[in-house]
C-alpha cells in the first residue's frame, strides 16, 4: 500500500466514524424532536422530565429498549424474525455516506506511525464518504431494499394484523418508488450527469434546481413521504387499524431498530432534497464558498447543508402532526393516478424545453436558462395544482363530496 | 493477487453459494432471499467490471422491485407446506442436459468483444470510437466526459437504437401476454 492510499484510507474512515456518529447521535435526538413539536402543535408542554428540558429522554429511552424483555411469537420464523429489523436498519444507514455534506477541505499532512508505516495526503478532500458516480441512483437502489425488513418483519411475525401491515409496506413502497425515480430524470436531464458532486456544482453556476424544477422537487418530496411510511402515508403502521401494523410483535431493542430506519430514512430523504433540489451545502448568492479549501469555508458550508436538512426534518415533523391519514385506496390512487402521470409529462414537458431553450434558442447564461425555466414551471404548477386540481388540493379543507371513510387522527 | 481480484472472488463465491441455495432451499420465502442475495453479488461483480450504471440498476429493478412483488406473491399464497417435490432421475438429467447446453453456449462469448457486437449489427468494418459500447480505457473517458449514465445512453440511444427498440417491442409483447392470459380466467 502506498502512504497516499494510506491517507485516503485514514481520512475515510474517519468520515465514516464522524457521519455514522452524527446520524445516530440526530437520530436520538429527532425522536425527541418530533415529541416537542407535537406537544407545541397540540399545545402540550412533551417530555420535560430527564435531563434540563427533557433533553436525556432519548438516553432514557434508549436504555429502556435495551434492558426490556424482547419477546418472540410462538409461532414467528426465528431467524427472518431477527433479521428483519437489521435488514430495514442497514439500507437506511449505508446512505448516508453518499451524500456530500459540505464543501471539499484542503487537508495536507505527512506523518509516520510505528507499526503502521508513512500517511501522506496532499490537496482537497471531498466531504463525503464515498463519491460514487452513480450517485442518485444509488440511493433509489438501496432504499428500495429498505422495503424488505419491513415486509420481512411483517411476515415472519405469524400475526395478521403485521401480515398487512408489510403488505402494504411493499404495495406503497413499489409504487412511489417510481414516481421517485421518474421525477429525478429531470434533474438528469438539467445538470446531465448523476452524481451528486456534479449536480451540486451544476446548480452553484445558476439557479437552484427547485425555481426551475419545481414540479419534480413536489413529486420527489410527496414520494419522499410515502417511502419513508410518515404520515399522512403511514398506511403499513396504521394504529387504528393495524394495532401497529409490521412492528406490532416487535419489543425492546428491534422495535428501537426500526424507529431509527425510520428516522435515519427521513434524514436521508431530508439530505437529498436539499443536495439536488437545494444545492446541497452551497450557499445561496454568494461564490467564495464554491471552491471549498480552507476550514472556515468548510464549517459554512457544513452549516449550511444541516440548516437546510434541518428545515426539511421540521417540514415531515410538522406535515406529521397536521395532516390526518389518507385511506388506503386514496394512497394508490394518489401514487398511480396522478404522481407517475404528472412525473412521467413533466420529463417530457422538461425535455423540449431544455432543448428548445439550449439548442434552439442558444441561451447560455445560467441565470437566464433558469430564468425561463422557472417561468414554464409557474405557468406548469398553476395549471396542475388549479386547472386540472380543480381547487381540490389549494381548498383542501372544504368538503367537495362527503368522505367515504372516517378519517383517524395521527 | 490483487485486491480486484480478491473481492471478485468473494462476490462471485457468494454469488454460486447463494444460487444453489436459491434453488435446493424448500421454503420458498428463503428461496426468494437466497436469490435477492444472487442479484446483489452480481451487482458487485458488475461494478468491478466498471459497469456501476448495470450494477445499480440490478439492484434497483431486479432486487428492488421485481423480487419484492415475488415476495408479495409468495406471501399472499402463503406456499408453506404444500411444496410437491419434483426430484428424481429424470429431472437431474434434464437439469444437467440444459445447463451443459447453457454453458457450452455461454463458453462461446468468452472472447466476444464490444467491437465484434458492433461489426455484427452494422455490418461495416469502419466504426466510430464515439458511439461503440466502450471498454478499457475509452470507457474510463467517456465516464469523466459524460457521467456513467451518458457513457451507456450515448450508444444505447444512437448506434443500438434500432436492437434497443426491438428490445423494448419484445417486453412490450411479454406484458400484453401476460394481461391475455390473465383477463382470460376472470
Amino acid at each position: 500500500m502506498t502512504p497516499e492510499f494510506k491517507g485516503f484510507m485514514l481520512l475515510s474512515v474517519l468520515k465514516m466514524l464522524v457521519v455514522f456518529g452524527v446520524v445516530l447521535v440526530s437520530v436520538a435526538l429527532l425522536t425527541l424532536l418530533e415529541r416537542k413539536l407535537s406537544a407545541w402543535i397540540q399545545n402540550r408542554i412533551g417530555p420535560n422530565r430527564a435531563g434540563p428540558g427533557g433533553l436525556l429522554q432519548p438516553a432514557a429511552d434508549g436504555l429502556k429498549n435495551m434492558l426490556k424483555e424482547e419477546v418472540m411469537p410462538a409461532k414467528a420464523n426465528p431467524i427472518l424474525f431477527t433479521m428483519a429489523p437489521a435488514m430495514a436498519f442497514i439500507p437506511a444507514m449505508l446512505l448516508s455516506g453518499v451524500i456530500p455534506f459540505a464543501a471539499p477541505w484542503a487537508i495536507n499532512f505527512d506523518f509516520t506511525l510505528p507499526l503502521l508505516g508513512r500517511f501522506v495526503h496532499q490537496g482537497l478532500m471531498p466531504m463525503i464518504v464515498a463519491d460514487l458516480p452513480v450517485g442518485f441512483l444509488f440511493v433509489l437502489a438501496i432504499s428500495s431494499l429498505g422495503v424488505y425488513g419491513i415486509v420481512i418483519a411483517g411476515w415472519s411475525s405469524n400475526n395478521k394484523y403485521s401480515m398487512l401491515g408489510g403488505l402494504r409496506a411493499s404495495a406503497q413502497m413499489v409504487s412511489y418508488e417510481l414516481a421517485m425515480g421518474l421525477a429525478l430524470i429531470p434533474v438528469l436531464l438539467m445538470s446531465g450527469n448523476v452524481s451528486f458532486t456534479s449536480i451540486i456544482a451544476e446548480q452553484q453556476t445558476g439557479m437552484w434546481y427547485v425555481l426551475p424544477l419545481f414540479l419534480s422537487f413536489f413529486v420527489f418530496l410527496v414520494s419522499g413521504f410515502a417511502e419513508t411510511n410518515r404520515l399522512p402515508f403511514d398506511m403499513p403502521e396504521a394504529e387504528s387499524e393495524l394495532v401497529a401494523g409490521y412492528h406490532a410483535e416487535y419489543s425492546a431493542m428491534k422495535f428501537s431498530m426500526f424507529f431509527i430506519a425510520e428516522y435515519a430514512g427521513m434524514i436521508t430523504i431530508a439530505a437529498m432534497t436539499v443536495t439536488l433540489f437545494f444545492g446541497g451545502w452551497d450557499i445561496p448568492l454568494t461564490a467564495w464558498d464554491d471552491a471549498g479549501g480552507s476550514s472556515i469555508v468548510v464549517a459554512a458550508t457544513g452549516l449550511a447543508f444541516v440548516l437546510k436538512t434541518f428545515f426539511f426534518l421540521v417540514l415531515f415533523m410538522w406535515v406529521r402532526w397536521t395532516l390526518p391519514r389518507f385511506r388506503y385506496d386514496q394512497v394508490m390512487a394518489l401514487g398511480w393516478k396522478f404522481m407517475i402521470e404528472l412525473a412521467t409529462v413533466y420529463i417530457v414537458v422538461m425535455a423540449l424545453a431544455i432543448h428548445v431553450v439550449e439548442r434552439v434558442l442558444g441561451l447560455t447564461n445560467p441565470w437566464m436558462i433558469g430564468a425561463s425555466y422557472t417561468a414554464l414551471n409557474v405557468v406548469l404548477a398553476y395549471l396542475v395544482f388549479v386547472v386540472l386540481d380543480r381547487g381540490l388540493i389549494i381548498s383542501g379543507s372544504v368538503p367537495r363530496r362527503p368522505a367515504a371513510g372516517v378519517m383517524e387522527e395521527g | 493477487m490483487t485486491v480486484v481480484q480478491i473481492v471478485f472472488y468473494v462476490f462471485a463465491v457468494a454469488a454460486v453459494i447463494g444460487a444453489i441455495m436459491c434453488i435446493t432451499q424448500r421454503n420458498p420465502i428463503a428461496s426468494a432471499f437466497w436469490l435477492v442475495s444472487v442479484l446483489m453479488s452480481l451487482a458487485g461483480v458488475f461494478v468491478l467490471l466498471q459497469a456501476q450504471f448495470i450494477g445499480v440498476m440490478q439492484v434497483l429493478v431486479y432486487a428492488g422491485a421485481i423480487m419484492v412483488l415475488f415476495l408479495f406473491v409468495i406471501m399472499l399464497l402463503d406456499l408453506g407446506g404444500k411444496t410437491s417435490d419434483r426430484r428424481g432421475a429424470p429431472s437431474w438429467v434434464l437439469a444437467v442436459v440444459v445447463g451443459g447446453a447453457i454453458t457450452v453456449s455461454m463458453a462461446q462469448l468468452a472472447d466476444y468483444t464490444p467491437d465484434q457486437l458492433a461489426h455484427e449489427i452494422s455490418g461495416s468494418t469502419e466504426l466510430n470510437a464515439d458511439v461503440v459500447l466502450l471498454e478499457g480505457q475509452r470507457l474510463q473517458e467517456a465516464i469523466e466526459a459524460r457521467g456513467v449514465v451518458g457513457a451507456i445512453a450515448e450508444p444505447l440511444f444512437g448506434f443500438y437504437l434500432i436492437p434497443f427498440q426491438i428490445t423494448g417491442l419484445l417486453l412490450l409483447t411479454a406484458v400484453v401476454g401476460a394481461v391475455v392470459l390473465a383477463k382470460r380466467r376472470i
